[in-house]
């Protein structure tokens, strides 16, 4: 038995079974378990050592040949695994709730098998083809066949698929770099082709237009899960390139462009997203803004800055989720979600707005919410490093706190002889709940969630040690 | 490769990519797209061995039927059949990118270790038009075809630097779902206009 197996191929083949049921609900919850018994066996089974199930002795190796080449999962990436598969099934269990399950949860767990297969594969640059794979499965996720495709599913498709042929052509020039390091042209050709492949793979300004677009044509619920799954591996992708290039780490330029783009995606998706009349295009300019976070935190000292890059995950994850179930169950009674349709909704669907206003503040850093210590750990390092650039962050913040308040107030803003009622059924209640009571557990006692992430790390050689 | 036959290949390469651009029916955007893919199938034959680079016309020539009988079954526009509003625009525009393709085409083969002229200009050709394409239309259609364009021109280049069986199988399932994706875009549009018309006729 060996670890791609286990966490790749079998959830892939699952996924396709799935695709044969029909029941919503039984969708869901086979979705979810499965996705949760992935995540605890990721976490706690042993990779490449013998242990005994009763009488038997089980040794699970690393690796899968496949076509030449290999998939690895190195007994260090265990808690990562478990990290993405829990989230998936955070995805799963709310996807009920959104009434979105039928198509979403089996496209969503093959999606995440190849994402897992994109970390696994060697030469690690082939990453890049996977992603596109998931690229194109992302199509039906977030389009109807009832509905004309908009421009932001269209662009979607543009730029990410645009990112595969710059990711695969600076891995070859890379190669060429490491054998003559004394050649400066060649390393300037493929900093710039890297450049732009992340360019287009994590949407860095101005290659971001697809998301707020795709956050008005989409089901929020499909589109949040994109958001979240789609940068989140990139960015482990990205380090990756960091980590085995020593040349790329040492450069005196990586540290500025990676602050440099990280503010950027803060700053213009924080201002842009404070004067927003759309929730949903604030849901994709927030999840620009969390990009940016994740730059930013690449731009420290990777000592430093790995750990709060890993940090910043659980809290994306939890809040994105809310804020799309939230969002999905607002978009159910109102025409649109522009804020002059929204307006005083907290009285007929008070569980939703709450869980609106708790993600999208989460995501702002306020106290006592997801995502506010992993925010206040970059802001504190970004501050020591360079302090107009904790200015610079502190104004993207600023942004997306005018956001969310704005929303809040137009949710809240109802006519006066309106009375309040619960119009969510009890599974979106509950969904909701826990998702709000998640970011609170995960905002007053963040030192749970370290337990997951401190050995993260270590699946990089030379970054975060 | 002989002169004569880097010429034609590379003649192919223009005429094929700039007629994809052209081209206002779709009959002629699908055989456009369907040809060229035999100018990617020589300039790959060039760096692959002739099972690999089969695959990739075998892939090539599979998206454009995929596109060409999903449109098939719609029902005919009467737009199509006239001449197109920019055409003129398009061809000076297709001239500029075909003039900076060879003109950057030495640069792109000495970075790439020695591809071949013929290789470098083809690959440009095609990617520079691809991306033309890109830059023009929103219709999934020709979306589909000018990504599926880009695509054909960087696995020409690729070719050169790597000939993993894993990476063809992964590039021809990645141009496949291409045209399937396009495919599936391309009815989503048309599934809307149908039912409104259907609506309608049983309105009246």
């Amino acid at each position: 038995m060996n670890a791609p197996t286990i966490w790749i191929i079998a959830p892939g083949v699952i996924a396709l079974l799935l695709m044969l049921v029909e029941n919503r609900r039984v969708l869901s919850l086979t979705g979810g378990v499965v996705a949760v018994f992935l995540a605890v066996s990721a976490q706690f089974v042993p990779i490449e050592e013998a242990f005994r199930v009763g009488s038997l002795s089980i040794r699970i190796e690393s690796s899968l040949n496949i076509l030449g080449r290999q998939l690895i999962i190195q007994p260090s990436e265990g808690p990562l695994l478990a990290l993405i598969y829990g989230a998936t099934a955070l995805w799963f269990f709310g996807a009920e709730a959104s009434k979105s399950a039928l198509k979403f949860v089996p496209l969503g767990l093959l999606i995440t098998a190849l994402m897992i297969a994109s970390i696994a594969v060697e030469p690690f640059l082939y990453a890049a083809l996977f992603i596109e794979v998931v690229v194109l499965l992302s199509v039906p996720l977030v389009t109807s066949i009832y509905k004309p495709p908009g421009r932001g599913i269209t662009r979607f498709l543009i730029y990410q698929t645009l990112a595969m042929p710059f990711i695969l052509l600076s891995g070859w020039l890379l190669a060429g770099v490491e054998a003559s390091p004394g050649s400066l042209s060649l390393a300037a050709q493929s900093a710039a082709i890297l450049g732009l492949g992340f360019a287009f793979l994590l949407s860095i300004f101005p290659l971001y237009n697809w998301m707020p677009m795709l956050m008005e044509e989409a089901p929020p619920f499909a589109a949040g899960f994109l958001f979240w799954i789609l940068p989140t591996v990139t960015l482990i992708f990205g380090a990756g390139f960091i980590d085995r290039y020593s040349w790329l780490r040492n450069s005196p330029e990586l540290i500025p462009a990676l602050r440099y783009s990280g503010l950027l995606m803060l700053i213009t998706g924080g201002l842009w997203a404070a004067f927003q009349n759309h929730l949903g295009r604030i849901m994709a300019y927030a999840a620009i803004a969390e990009t940016g976070f994740a730059l930013l935190a690449l731009s420290l000292d990777l000592r430093l800055g790995i750990p709060i890059l890993f940090f910043l995950f659980p809290a994306r994850a939890l809040g994105l989720a809310l804020w799309s179930l939230a969002l999905t169950i607002l978009k159910e009674r109102a025409p649109s979600l522009k804020y002059s349709d929204v307006r005083g909704l907290i009285r007929t669907a008070p569980f939703a707005v709450t869980g609106l206003a708790l993600a999208s503040l989460s995501a702002s850093g306020f106290p006592l919410l997801a995502g506010f210590p992993a925010r206040l750990a970059l802001w504190d390092s970004l501050a020591r490093a360079s302090a107009d650039a904790a200015l610079w962050m502190g104004i993207g913040l600023v942004g997306l706190f005018t956001a969310s308040f704005r929303m809040l107030a137009v949710l809240s803003m109802a006519d006066e002889y309106t009375g309040w009622g619960v119009s969510e059924n009890w599974l979106q209640a509950i969904m909701l709940g826990l998702g709000a009571t998640g970011l609170f557990l995960l905002g007053i006692f963040p030192q749970v969630i370290q337990y997951f992430l401190a050995g993260l790390p270590t699946m990089f050689e030379h970054l975060g040690r | 490769m002989p002169p004569f036959l880097s010429l034609v290949v590379l003649l192919l390469a223009a005429v094929t990519s700039i007629g994809i651009l052209l081209a206002h029916h779709w009959r002629w955007l699908v055989i456009f797209l369907a040809a060229q893919y035999v100018g990617v199938f020589v300039l790959a034959l060039q760096h692959l061995p002739l099972g690999m680079a089969t695959v990739k016309v075998i892939a090539g020539w599979m998206g454009a039927a995929v596109l060409a009988m999903t449109r098939s079954n719609f029902e005919e526009d009467a737009s199509e059949n006239i001449l197109p509003q920019g055409r003129l625009f398009r061809l000076i525009a297709a001239a500029i990118v075909s003039l900076v393709a060879f003109a950057a085409a030495p640069q792109v083969d000495a970075a790439m270790g020695g591809a071949g002229m013929t290789v470098s200009s083809g690959s440009l050709l095609l990617i520079g038009m691809g991306l033309l394409h890109l830059g023009i239309t929103d219709q999934p259609m020709r979306v589909t075809a000018g990504l599926m364009t880009v695509m054909a021109g960087f696995e020409v280049l690729y070719a050169a630097v790597e000939n993993s069986v894993l990476v063809a199988a992964l590039l021809a399932t990645i141009n496949l779902g291409l045209a399937l994706t396009g495919a599936y875009l391309m009815t989503a549009a048309r599934a809307v206009d149908e039912i409104a018309a259907e609506e309608e006729a049983e309105a009246a």
